[in-house]
């Protein structure tokens, strides 16, 4: 008979006063972990036309789909894409998030606002990941228009950053 | 298909804590040592054995899994460690099935441990790498944003609210106040605790998530011809599913996980499961964050899509309900230690169907159970269906 049998299960939980005050036995080491990627051939393509100021995505024609961000074969069907497609810089918020804390739980106290941007002229309607900006937090719905920001052209260096982000589309 | 039945026939774990003072091989040795004394085997009688833990980056191991193999009872025997992410508690006894029901080995040791506590300054650090390193890391993305993202994904296309939702935390937790182990049991919780807690990563608040634990779970396998010598009451190991999605994540539907859909239905075939409504009595789903149980019972076919919240509301997922779900507490209640969480779930589900899950036991001689888990970059679906 397990659980029901058992008086006591082991394991012995600390405080988390007792590991910072040095009242418990650790070692610590930090690693020196240090990289450089090459952007391949569909991203290295992504990379210089947001250079330029511009999206593109790729389109499989066999699957009738038009995505970004763009790679070179399609993994559904497992063909090479077949041509390139340039994309406005225009989308609809498919979901956000209002984010008031960092990766290690420091608090932020204005949000963060990451956001999956289906982008126009893709098909069927596919995002990236991206943030908004120039917003109130509160006013940020999903299916709102949005349009990206981008540095001015001395300021690109080939980067998801050349976008500073995307703003609610002014309309008239 | 020529498999062999393969059955659960043993089970154990440590208590889930924020810091264990053990280390992670002490919480592996300590947990299978369990496993094998609840069923009265020796490690000279295990033929091979299964470890599942989560990333290297966690423990700041290379090769973490061999670093925890005698821990594990794996000195001089064969030996895998497998992980698909946060789906690896559920495919860890997957792994350990297939060694079985291949009739390669007749008694497997599967082990799943994790200590989350030794990476600072949060463990969600050796996460942050599986954005892409191109096209979404230089944005600063914290694993947060993806679960807030689905999570208002999926509340706005089926119009449900924050208090729908919360119902599921609160369940929870206070099912775990049953579980001897267990992190955040809390009988009193309430859904305002919930609402009122702090926001995170709206809709993402603090009641909403599991917390960063530390823990070991094992079970023992066998194949039919042992397990009957082993036990009167062998769990079965019906089906097993798994299936991963893109990780092109931003190009698919967040409101629905379909790889959890495709991971049920080969499960469910290969277990003869034809009406998983009526079939299964108990579901396991993956519950780290609230909206996950919904959004997993749903992909399970459980439910409509859009309606597990209504479900959880009616009271139709407690524990005395039409189908309980997380009977143990779950992962927001026993504690999330990512790979032992998983295997947790395939624990209790053996406990629960052989009428020893104690205070937490299931009314009505439940005889068919589902557990899942999920991972990754929300993308992979393991599922596992086991009877009696």
């Amino acid at each position: 008979m397990m659980t029901a049998q058992i008086k006591e299960f082991p394991g012995v939980g600390l405080r988390e006063s007792d590991f910072e005050q040095r009242k418990v036995l650790y070692t610590e080491w930090v690693p020196n972990a240090r990289y450089a990627w090459d952007a391949g051939v569909a991203i290295g393509r992504y990379l210089a036309e947001l250079k330029e100021g511009r999206l593109i995505g790729v389109r499989c024609r066999h699957c009738r789909r038009t995505v970004i961000p763009p790679r070179v074969f399609c993994e559904w069907c497992f063909r090479p894409m077949d041509e390139w497609v340039p994309l406005p810089d225009t989308g609809t918020v498919n979901t956000f998030s209002l984010c008031y804390v960092t990766w290690d739980m420091r608090r932020l106290t204005e949000p963060e606002i990451p956001a999956v941007i289906d982008i126009d002229g893709t098909h069927p309607p596919v995002g990236i990941l991206h943030l908004l900006g120039e917003v109130e937090p509160q006013a940020v719905q999903i299916g709102m228009r949005v349009q990206a920001v981008w540095k001015p052209p001395e300021e690109r260096t080939g980067s998801i950053l050349d976008i500073r982000y995307f703003r609610p589309v002014r309309e008239g | 298909m020529g498999m062999r039945k393969v059955a659960v026939v043993g089970a154990g774990m440590t208590k889930f804590v924020r810091r264990a003072l053990e280390t992670g091989k002490e919480l592996a040795f300590e947990a299978a040592k369990m496993a094998l004394d609840s069923c009265e085997l020796t490690l000279q009688q295990v033929d091979c054995v299964v470890h599942g833990t989560a990333p290297d980056a966690f423990d700041g191991v290379h090769m973490k899994g061999e670093y925890l193999a005698d821990g594990s009872g794996a000195w001089r025997k064969p030996y895998t460690r497998c992980y698909v992410g946060g789906g690896t508690g559920v495919f860890a006894p997957i792994h350990g099935w297939y060694h079985v029901a291949s009739g390669l080995f007749d008694i497997c040791l599967v082990v799943c441990e994790e200590k989350m506590s030794s990476c600072q300054p949060h463990p969600q650090g050796a996460f942050l790498t599986i954005f892409d390193h191109t096209t979404e890391r230089p944005l600063g993305p914290n694993l947060l944003w993806i679960f807030a993202l689905e999570m208002n994904r999926y509340m706005h296309t089926y119009g449900l609210s924050k208090r729908d939702i919360a119902l599921v935390s609160v369940k929870n937790k206070r099912n775990a106040a049953d579980h001897p182990c267990s992190l955040l049991g809390d009988r009193e919780i309430t859904v305002e605790d919930v609402l009122n807690s702090e926001v995170l990563a709206w809709p993402v608040q603090r009641l909403d998530v599991s917390p960063v634990t530390d823990g070991a779970v094992a079970v023992v396998l066998a194949a039919e011809h042992v397990a009957r010598r082993i036990t009167d009451k062998p769990v079965w190991i019906e089906g097993v599913g798994w299936n991963l999605d893109t990780t092109y994540w931003t190009n698919r539907d967040l409101c629905y996980p379909r790889y959890v859909e495709n991971a049920a239905r080969m499960a469910y075939e290969m277990a003869g499961i034809s009406e998983p409504r009526k079939q299964i009595h108990i579901a396991e789903p993956y519950d780290p964050f609230d909206y996950k149980e919904l959004h997993h019972l749903e992909g399970l076919l459980l439910f409509d899509r859009g309606k597990a919240p209504e479900a959880t509301a009616l009271g139709i997922t407690q524990r005395d309900g039409d189908l309980p779900v997380c009977p143990s507490g779950g992962l927001l209640g026993v504690g999330n230690p990512i790979a032992a969480a998983g295997l947790m779930k395939v624990a209790e589900l053996f406990w629960q169907l052989r009428g020893e899950a104690g205070a937490r036991q299931v009314p009505g001689q439940p005889r068919r159970g589902v557990a899942q888990a999920w991972g990754d970059l929300m993308q992979v679906g393991t599922v596992i269906v086991m009877g009696v």
